[in-house]
């Protein structure tokens, strides 16, 4: 199946969440050393949901669109359920069939932010 | 050249006769003669080298010796004892740093440049954290060449190492080995230079004994040989100022309880059973790149980069950025590009997704030179050898049409 599907393309183009919150509890910057993609993301957790989320970064259309698409996912979530979700959650999420070379940039959004609610928490 | 007769010699074209291949430099394709020798040493005379007793050991042995000669021969090494086999230009390479461990003093330092690939710049870096010598990095110039002067602005009489790449595997430049290493010999006969030929044996001619280099290294997965096969080259002085970094079975000449004593070089390098077929069907590689001549090879390759960057510029003109020397008699087959905003990642997918071209996305091994000299995350790069034609470069063409078309 064509990994350039519309919705992958639209979230590409006109990305959700994208920017930074202004005052996040949770924050972290990652990358992906083999294509220097970055991203950056912003959180806010209220009672342990996940009340808003930004990012911000650089990279190619699957990591840019796939972290897109997990913001809007995971908004009124609670943490342990955004920890929880795996490696297929998001390969179904996309709707694409994703090979070995490209999973990582599929992968980078929910990698940093399941970081950042696990070790970047804003200290007051 | 004729390029349909050649591509007959690759099974991978035969049975796939659309693949447009553009990633030489990642590894080279295997010809036929090569894949078949691989066969028949498992099927003719699988046995170790250098220990067994009977004819196939004997067989096997020859024939991974023979490898070594014709190694030497091709890179004109002035004996067989100068060629080491390894697993890779990596394990070259830190064969060398390792080696030298324990010869480098706080008050040295170690010299290399802002161009270099991972292997021929972590080893050296690491290198200099042990033993606490200064680590150089001889900036470049922005248009993908070195500045002479400079780089031997860093060689003083305390420099023991320079470590520079014959070809850059981004820019494809093309270094003046030759010449940098006379004027490195004057300002310091000491220093000990180690060139990274990886990206250069398959396009140019290579002969030690003109450059005058103390270590050489490729792989001969990048010279159409299998993987897993390495070349360390060394004069044989240089060689034997080497310490294992392996130490084990087929190098030894005596162990006690308290005592090994190691053979000579370059036995002493191979501890453990090598690679015996990669080895054997290296020769079947060089047979065949000397079934060129490399200045046909070298006049093919100029003609496509010409023909790759006029119809980048004729079809794209300032959306398509181009990396390293404008001049192609300075640039070897690589071609390195930006293309709009596009990610590099999404060029690589779509071409091969829609037009079955293959071509590398990203850093290329070389973060330092990306982050630090381009300015740019990542490029997309293409690079040629003798099975590739104009037709790809039309293909590519199209593919890169089709990018935009997808990605606007």
């Amino acid at each position: 199946m064509d990994l350039y599907q519309e919705e992958i393309l639209e979230h590409y183009h006109n990305p959700q969440n994208s920017g930074r919150l202004n005052n996040p509890t949770h924050e972290r910057c990652a990358n992906n050393p083999t294509c220097g993609d970055k991203i950056c993301t912003t959180i806010v957790v209220e009672n342990n949901i996940i009340k808003d989320i930004k990012f911000e970064g650089e990279g190619c259309a699957i990591s840019q669109a796939s972290t897109s698409m997990v913001t809007d996912e995971i908004k009124g979530k609670s943490v342990e359920e955004v920890l929880q979700i795996s490696r297929d959650d998001i390969i179904e999420l996309l709707g694409i069939e994703i090979g070995i070379g490209r999973i990582k940039c599929a992968l980078l959004g929910i990698e940093t932010i399941q970081k950042a609610l696990e070790f970047g928490k804003i200290k007051e | 050249m004729n390029i349909a007769k050649i591509k007959q010699d690759y099974d991978i074209f035969v049975r796939d006769d659309t693949l447009v291949y553009l990633d030489s430099c990642a590894t080279s394709l295997t010809p036929r003669p090569v894949v078949a020798k691989i066969l028949e040493y498992y099927n003719s005379y699988n046995a170790n080298v250098a220990r067994g007793a009977y004819r196939n050991s004997t067989k096997a042995t020859r024939e991974y010796e023979l490898s070594r000669k014709s190694v030497a021969n091709f890179i004109y090494a002035d004996s067989s004892d100068e060629i080491v086999f390894t697993s890779g230009t990596t394990a070259s390479l830190n064969t060398i740093a390792y080696g030298l461990l324990n010869s480098i003093k706080k008050t040295h330092n170690i010299v290399t440049t802002a161009m270099e690939h991972h292997a021929n710049f972590v080893p050296w870096q690491q290198l200099s954290i042990k033993t606490g010598a200064e680590f150089r990095v001889a900036p470049i110039e922005k248009d993908g060449t070195i500045n002479i002067d400079k780089l031997l602005g860093n060689i003083d009489e305390n420099t023991k190492i320079l470590a520079l790449t014959f070809v850059s595997n981004v820019l494809g430049t093309i270094n003046p080995i030759a010449e940098i290493i006379q004027k490195v010999r004057k300002k310091n006969p000491n220093t000990l230079v180690i060139i990274d030929a990886a990206q250069a044996v398959s396009h140019l001619l290579v002969d030690v004994q003109k450059l005058d280099c103390d270590y050489l290294a490729f792989s001969m997965h990048k010279l159409f040989g299998p993987t897993g096969v390495g070349i360390l080259y060394g004069k044989k002085e240089k060689l034997e100022l080497l310490e294992p970094l392996f130490t084990g079975g087929e190098m030894i000449e005596e162990v006690t309880d308290t005592c090994t004593t190691f053979r000579e070089v370059p036995q002493k390098l191979e501890a453990g059973t090598p690679n015996i077929a990669g080895v054997t069907a290296s020769r079947e590689a060089i047979d065949y790149i000397n079934s060129f001549l490399f200045r046909e090879i070298r006049m093919h390759e100029k003609e496509l980069m010409q023909y790759c960057i006029d119809s980048f510029q004729k079809e794209f003109g300032n959306a398509l950025k181009i990396y390293g020397p404008k001049d192609i008699n300075k640039r070897s087959g690589a071609i390195s590009f930006t293309f709009k905003n596009h990610h590099p990642h999404d060029i690589a997918t779509i071409l091969d997704d829609k037009m079955n071209i293959a071509i590398r996305a990203g850093q290329h091994c070389a973060m330092p030179l990306h982050t630090d000299v381009l300015g740019v995350n990542a490029t997309a790069r293409v690079s040629f050898s003798v099975y590739n034609e104009k037709k790809d470069i039309d293909k590519l063409i199209e593919g890169l049409k089709e990018v935009e078309k997808i990605l606007l």
